[in-house]
């Protein structure tokens, strides 16, 4: 028990008694920890924006008009078995008027709808969603081969229409930014790692003599490593606290009142401010002490 | 006392005396293996360099002896062979009868806690007073708050710096810096204290006050070994000298005849200060010759 208190107190002697590598890692922590705790909710809000824009990517398989509904059913059916294929949902054609009504709204085109005096001149059609937006073209070819005398799963199928371009350009954006997300992620990681392990170790460097004199009158390499993991953690701590904290009053002052005003924040779909706190914190924390702990095996080598 | 106190060296030390007193006419000093033996003993650096040849030589408990040479002749590798910071690549090298190269890498700090070491740079704690700097040495072996507070102000009350406890190292003389030092070396009593050039730094009216000092610790029956290449002052005071050249033991004599008799004036001081007569032995007591086995 004494002997924890030794190590604390020669931790803090240290931290005391070189004061400005100790600020220095502190500082850097700091700075590590508030980048990650801008970055990862945005990263986690685009990567999820991304994915809802794929979910909403679908195939349109429209019938010939003179198709019945019994017709339309069959080929639903069909569809619905195709690999890959989540879901398949019928529309009738009045559903799809209502639909169209809404997405057109009050403009004049809509208007123009209203003039069609009872008379519905739209299909059948079945709206497919894929597992996954990278399957669509292989489920449209497998709805409607291409070529001349390729046919369609279900004779009643007029067309199939994905927005082939479109999607295949939300497509390419999408994962490209999924990807670069991903790389900056691991780049911005990979970066806080190096920084506070290369801080670390430069406090440490400056006093590997006396490392060198602890082990010279007999000490266990636990006994010289406990204070540097301690004083590592109390680095840690104190930087991922004042980052938090930062990190809290941006929260309060510039996030909170913008998301009153813009629909666009608060839909993110993001990280909790709770848990993204107990991850940073935990993170600096477990960084700085093996941070201090790996580098002093250098000077620890009998 | 022993170097390494576990329980089989304990139970061994036990039977030993039945197994002796057979023999008789053993005389009780040499009962004990010596407290320094190399046998054979090479030590091949990294890249090939031989800092040690076939060095062979037995030293006894309460011995003071003198290993000289010039520079690169394998002293400094000699010392840290002893603390188990360089191995033996062949040979032998055992303290108190241990081989230190069978010695888990876990045990070294426990032998180095029955050795003392002084260098020539001090090698102080610079961020530590003077009474912490010898304080650490007994914190690391876990002794009591109580233990700690009797035996620094004592230890350093034995080296002269009663006055000087609450001082950074860099507030002190470089005399008073190797007196921490041999202090901080001393203050465990150990059985061993190994000096590296202790006095390589100091002009000669601090060196005679090292010297003196490290001569009181030899007194008390701790066995020390002075590396050194002040020849004069190994030569002043006469006692055991082994001589290194390129890594061989080239001469080992009981005492130092090496030059002729010195009539200078630092040499009679020096050797009326220690309080050593002309003609005198090694060693206080009179040493036994070393063992060789």
């Amino acid at each position: 028990m004494s002997r924890i208190f030794f190590f604390i107190a020669e931790a803090f002697r240290a931290l005391r008694r070189s004061a400005s590598p100790s600020l220095a890692a502190i500082v850097t922590v700091v700075m590590t920890t508030l980048l990650l705790g801008v970055f990862i909710p945005v990263i986690k809000a685009s990567s999820t924006t991304t994915e809802n824009v794929q979910k909403q990517l679908a195939l349109y398989v429209y019938m010939y008009p003179d198709a019945t509904k019994k017709q339309a059913v069959t080929a639903q059916k069909k569809i619905d078995k195709v690999q890959h294929v989540k879901r398949a949902d019928l529309v009738t054609p009045k559903e799809g008027l209502k639909l169209l009504k809404s997405n057109i709204g009050q403009s004049e085109i809509g208007q123009g709808i209203t003039q069609l005096q009872g008379k519905n001149p739209l299909p059948y059609s079945v709206v497919v969603h894929p597992d996954n937006a990278n399957n669509l073209p292989g489920i449209q070819n497998a709805i409607k081969p291409e070529g001349k005398h390729a046919k369609p799963i279900s004779p009643a199928i007029d067309e199939v229409n994905s927005g082939q371009k479109t999607a295949n350009a939300i497509r390419t954006v999408t994962n490209a930014v999924k990807v670069m997300l991903t790389v900056i992620a691991i780049l911005l990681l990979i970066v806080s790692l190096l920084l506070i392990a290369n801080t670390i170790r430069l406090s440490i460097y400056a006093r590997r003599r006396e490392v060198e004199v602890m082990r010279l009158v007999g000490a266990t390499n636990w006994f010289i490593r406990w204070p540097f993991v301690i004083e590592g953690l109390i680095v840690g701590l104190a930087g991922a606290a004042i980052a938090v904290g930062m990190l809290w009053i941006g929260k309060l002052t510039i996030i909170d009142p913008l998301a009153h005003n813009f629909a666009l924040i608060d839909n993110f779909h993001t990280v909790g401010f709770v848990p993204l706190i107990i991850v940073l914190l935990a993170a600096s924390i477990v960084v700085s002490m093996l941070g201090s702990g790996i580098t002093l095996r250098r000077f620890l080598r009998v | 006392m022993a170097l390494l106190p576990t329980r089989r060296r304990r139970n061994r030390a036990a039977a030993e005396p039945t197994s002796r007193s057979r023999q008789g006419d053993t005389p009780a000093a040499n009962r004990r293996p010596p407290i320094v033996e190399l046998r054979d003993a090479t030590v091949v650096y990294p890249g090939g360099h031989v800092a040690l040849e076939r060095v062979s030589f037995g030293i006894q408990r309460s011995e003071f002896v003198f290993v000289v040479g010039p520079t690169g002749c394998g002293k400094s590798t000699l010392i840290r062979t002893l603390i188990g910071e360089v191995r033996a690549a062949r040979g032998q090298v055992l303290i108190a009868g241990h081989d230190i190269d069978r010695l888990r890498k876990r045990r070294i700090p426990h032998l180095r806690r029955r050795i003392g070491t002084v260098f020539q740079d001090f090698k102080l704690l610079p961020n530590r007073t003077v009474y912490d700097n010898v304080a650490y040495t007994l914190k690391v072996t876990g002794a009591s708050r109580g233990d700690i507070r009797r035996k620094v102000p004592e230890i350093l009350r034995l080296v002269g710096l009663q006055g000087k406890v609450h001082n950074y190292p860099d507030q002190l003389s470089g005399g008073e810096q190797q007196r921490v030092a041999i202090a901080r070396a001393f203050v465990n009593h150990p059985p061993l204290l190994l000096a590296d050039e202790p006095t390589g730094n100091l002009d000669p009216e601090t060196s005679i006050g090292i010297m003196q000092l490290l001569y009181r610790i030899n007194r008390t029956g701790t066995t020390v070994l002075v590396v050194t290449h002040n020849r004069e002052m190994v030569d002043k005071m006469r006692r055991r000298v082994l001589a290194l050249d390129e890594g061989r033991l080239v001469r080992d004599q009981a005492t130092a005849t090496y030059h002729e008799e010195s009539t200078s004036e630092f040499g009679v001081r020096v050797r009326a200060e220690m309080g050593v007569r002309e003609g005198h032995t090694n060693g206080e007591p009179a040493a036994s010759p070393p063992e060789f086995t």
